[in-house]
């Protein structure tokens, strides 16, 4: 059980999230999964805006792509916490 | 049965799962690669998942069609890695206790599939040339945007 001193800390400290790419995003990326420093209290539209800060991250993906948090479908307003796995998808093709 | 699968779907299978004594009605849906008037000469194409989500993704989408059609059973799989063309990517069942419930149901779970499980296409053509091919679904209402 943490102190309460650690939590605070804990708290404050920055949050990572694991972005995982597909189709033609990881392809002109050239890769398939990042890890992505946050403020805490971030949310996914943050974290697409952090890879298109990224070098040709911003003609890569769009400002509203689709997304999934712990691989369900999420609003970009959705918030993130340490560990999540954030999936930046392209147009969906099932079928 | 697993959501994905890199082998030949065995539709046989979904069939099975899905029929029972009180369902009267079974429709199968069979998606296949195909090469329109519009589509260039595809040979075949890869498709490529976020597997980890498809199966949960699925099971709500099945989950959700049988709070509609409490009487039918569901079963649905898609196909990844390079599919040729005239061969099922994707197959869907739906059994119900009469044919109208079932033509509905199976309806309902290829369309919400096909707007919904993070899956992929690259279009192979003949001259061994490739292309990203976005669907055609416009996204669910049930997905938050």
């Amino acid at each position: 059980m943490p102190s309460s001193r650690e939590r605070t800390a804990g708290a404050a400290s920055a949050i990572t999230v694991r972005c995982r790419l597909f189709g033609r995003y990881a392809e002109v990326f050239g890769v398939s999964e990042v890890g992505v420093s946050l403020a805490p209290g971030a949310t996914v539209a943050d974290a697409i805006a952090e890879l298109r800060r990224r070098p040709g991250g911003e003609g890569l993906l769009p400002p509203r792509p689709l997304a999934a948090v712990n691989h369900r479908h999420v609003a970009l307003d959705a918030p993130l916490a340490d560990g999540d796995e954030l999936a930046v998808l392209p147009p969906l093709a099932g079928g | 049965m697993d959501a994905v699968t890199r082998e030949p779907i065995d539709f046989t299978r979904l069939v099975a799962e899905v029929s029972g004594p009180g369902r009267g009605g079974t429709v199968l849906f069979l998606g296949s690669v195909r090469r329109g008037p519009d589509d260039g000469p595809v040979q075949a194409i890869e498709y490529s998942a976020y597997e980890e989500m498809v199966g949960p993704e699925l099971e709500r989408i099945l989950r959700e069609a049988e709070a509609h059609w409490p009487g039918a059973r569901f079963a649905a799989q898609h196909r990844v890695g390079r599919v040729a063309l005239g061969e099922p990517s994707i197959a869907v069942a739906a059994a119900a206790p009469h044919r109208a419930e079932a033509f509905a149901a199976c309806r309902f779970v290829i369309d919400e599939a096909k707007k919904r499980l993070p899956v992929w296409k690259k279009e192979g053509f003949d001259d061994g040339g490739t292309r990203w091919r976005d669907g055609d679904a416009a996204p669910s209402p049930s997905m938050p945007r």
